[in-house]
């Protein structure tokens, strides 16, 4: 492709999704993230059995990823073809995962603090 | 852990990713060049509008004029889909006018007469535009009525397609298609003699309608034929001998030097011319129709043809680095219409554009121009639903992969697929607002 510049990136993902959407994407992302700084900035350090909960919501953030991108396409996983098609796959799982796990850490030491957490072990 | 944030360190975080997105948003401009010229475009395709778009912001004080009498604008890599029912028509259809930037005047009529020599083009209704330097991007023409008994009426029904005619020939298509990929019988896909824009398209349509017809189990009832007047499969050798093998596994015949000169739609026959002059018969149960093409006609009458080459489709006479006419230098040709070897793709007018833009700027400030197109073309050989192979070449038939040892060109890959499906028409919207 031709210049591939940041400001390409970026205009074709704004036609992928429409430019309002996909700056309302970006910036969800970049609140839970803010949040997420937030929250370990409040606590001062990972509340591990929040962790444990976000660790385990990791698998259903890889299945979303990857079932939304199925979802939004006409393919399958019958399509995948070969070695950078099974790393896009596990990019794509990864991201889901992740983005889970800092999403629901966040949100439950959003609605639970830390010292309610620590007050109840 | 001991993972802490003081909140300063935050904030500059923030305001770290607010100045990442902002620079990304506007694309980095030069000042612009003041200057009264007159510019003219003939087309508000995907290559006109890209350059008006991409002019508009390079210029200033410049009269942009382009010409178009169609109010539709057409995505026309997404005919390809439509026609194998998995997208609906209108999936490629806007308004020509959502394109255009302000500031420049469209004129929704078709250039009837080109005077390169008094420098105007004459509209159908008699309007004389004057013009400093003209930009010729009115596409192809196809020729339908270059095959005996065939119609457009026809798309759709006694089975025959022709997807490239348009997102409703394209839809009725799928229609035809989709019935044989149900009963079975015989399947022939032809490609004309002629240049074409996407050459990689008869091949797509092929290898899409067997995929489903295989996916509905009924492929133990069909045969599939594929008829070309060339000698070889694609006009790129690498990329030919992939796709002689890919025809091996998937059980479709080739039939070399096979020219579609008519069909019977009663008799479900079709007429080829062979090789030294023989009439070879074919029946089908589905046939797939693209005709000759050629430039439109005002190309053809105004003198800007080549004489010498392509006599019978009258291609504009231009270098194939520049794309300016070899014969009037205040003349550029942009996409299809140009008389180069390769290049009749979106992916190419994505590469000529800048071409152009540099060649006018430089013309109107006097200075040489610098960019060069090297034929870059590009077409995601869709090979099932679900799979593709993202070939790009240039002049002299390397493979360009724009993502070399990551995306491997002839293999068929989910990845390629996923850029057809999502990609595509996102990197084509925004090379037509010119920023891609
Ligand atoms: C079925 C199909 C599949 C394709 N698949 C792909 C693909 O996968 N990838 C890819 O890169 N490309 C693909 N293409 C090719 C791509 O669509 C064209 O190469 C591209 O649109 C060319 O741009 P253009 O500006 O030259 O012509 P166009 O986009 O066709 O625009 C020409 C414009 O000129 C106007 N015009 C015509 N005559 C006149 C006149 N006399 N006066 C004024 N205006 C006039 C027309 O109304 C039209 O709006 C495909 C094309 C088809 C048909």
């Amino acid at each position: 492709m031709k210049d591939m510049t940041f400001g390409t990136i970026l205009a074709v993902f704004e036609e992928i999704f429409g430019t309002g959407m996909f700056w309302s994407m970006v910036a969800a992302a970049l609140i839970v993230t803010l949040a997420y700084l937030y929250v370990l900035m409040r606590d001062h350090s990972i509340a591990w059995r929040k962790f444990l909960l976000a660790q385990l919501s990791m698998p259903v953030g890889a299945v979303l990823g990857v079932w939304f991108v199925l979802l939004m396409t006409n393919s399958s996983l019958n399509d995948l073809g070969g070695p950078v098609d099974i790393i896009v796959f596990l990019a794509i799982a990864a991201a889901g995962a992740i983005g889970m796990a800092i999403l629901v850490y966040t949100i439950q030491s959003l609605i639970r603090p830390a010292a309610k957490d620590r007050g109840a072990q | 852990m001991p993972f802490t944030l003081n909140r300063r360190q935050m904030l500059s975080l923030a305001a770290g990713s607010a100045a990442l997105a902002a620079a990304g948003s506007q694309t980095a401009t030069a000042a612009a060049i003041p200057t009264q010229a007159r510019i003219v475009i003939i087309g508000a395709g995907a290559g006109g509008t890209a350059l008006a778009n991409r002019l508009v912001t390079r210029l200033k004080g410049a009269q942009i004029t382009l010409m178009d009498p169609r109010v539709e604008h057409l995505y026309q890599p997404g005919l390809s889909l439509v026609a194998a029912g998995l997208k609906p028509a209108d999936y490629v259809v806007s308004k020509t006018t959502d394109w255009l930037p302000d500031g420049v005047t469209l004129i929704a009529e078709a250039a009837a007469e080109i005077d390169p020599e008094a420098k105007f083009v004459a509209t159908t209704s008699g309007q004389k535009v004057a013009y400093d330097f003209l930009v010729v991007a009115p596409g192809l023409v196809l020729d339908h009525d270059a095959i005996d008994g065939f119609d457009l009426n026809m798309v759709g029904e006694n089975g025959i397609g022709a997807l490239y005619a348009g997102p409703k020939y394209a839809a009725a298509t799928w229609k035809a298609a989709s019935k044989f990929a149900e009963e079975g019988g015989v399947g022939l896909f032809t490609r004309p003699a002629t240049e074409m824009k996407c050459a990689g398209a008869p091949l797509k349509h092929t290898f899409l309608i067997e995929d489903i017809t295989r996916d509905k189990g009924n492929r133990g009832k069909a045969e599939f034929h594929y008829a070309a007047p060339q000698g070889s499969l694609f006009g790129v050798p690498i990329v030919a001998e992939k796709v002689r093998m890919l025809f091996g596994d998937r059980d479709i015949n080739a039939h070399m030097k096979h020219t579609l000169t008519a069909i019977e739609p009663g008799a479900k026959r079709a007429y080829m011319a062979g090789a030294e002059g023989s009439t070879i018969e074919m029946d089908y149960d589905y046939i797939h129709v693209i005709p000759p093409q050629r430039a439109p006609d005002v190309i053809r009458q105004s003198g800007l043809s080549w004489p010498d080459k392509w006599t019978n489709q009258g291609w504009v006479e231009c270098d194939k680095g520049t794309l300016q006419h070899l014969r009037y230098d205040t003349i550029w040709a942009l996409g299809d219409v140009a008389g180069v070897p390769k290049g009749k793709t979106a992916a190419s007018v994505k590469w000529q554009v800048p071409v152009v833009e540099d060649g006018l700027i430089s013309a109107i400030s006097g200075r040489a121009p610098t960019e060069i197109y090297n034929g870059y073309t590009s077409c995601p050989m869709i090979t099932r639903v679900g799979r593709a192979m993202l070939i790009e070449f240039d002049y002299n038939n390397n493979l360009v992969p724009s993502f070399p040892g990551v995306i491997a060109p002839l293999e068929e890959l989910w990845i390629s697929w996923l850029m057809k499906e999502v990609a595509l028409k996102a990197t084509y919207n925004a090379m037509l607002r010119g920023r891609a």
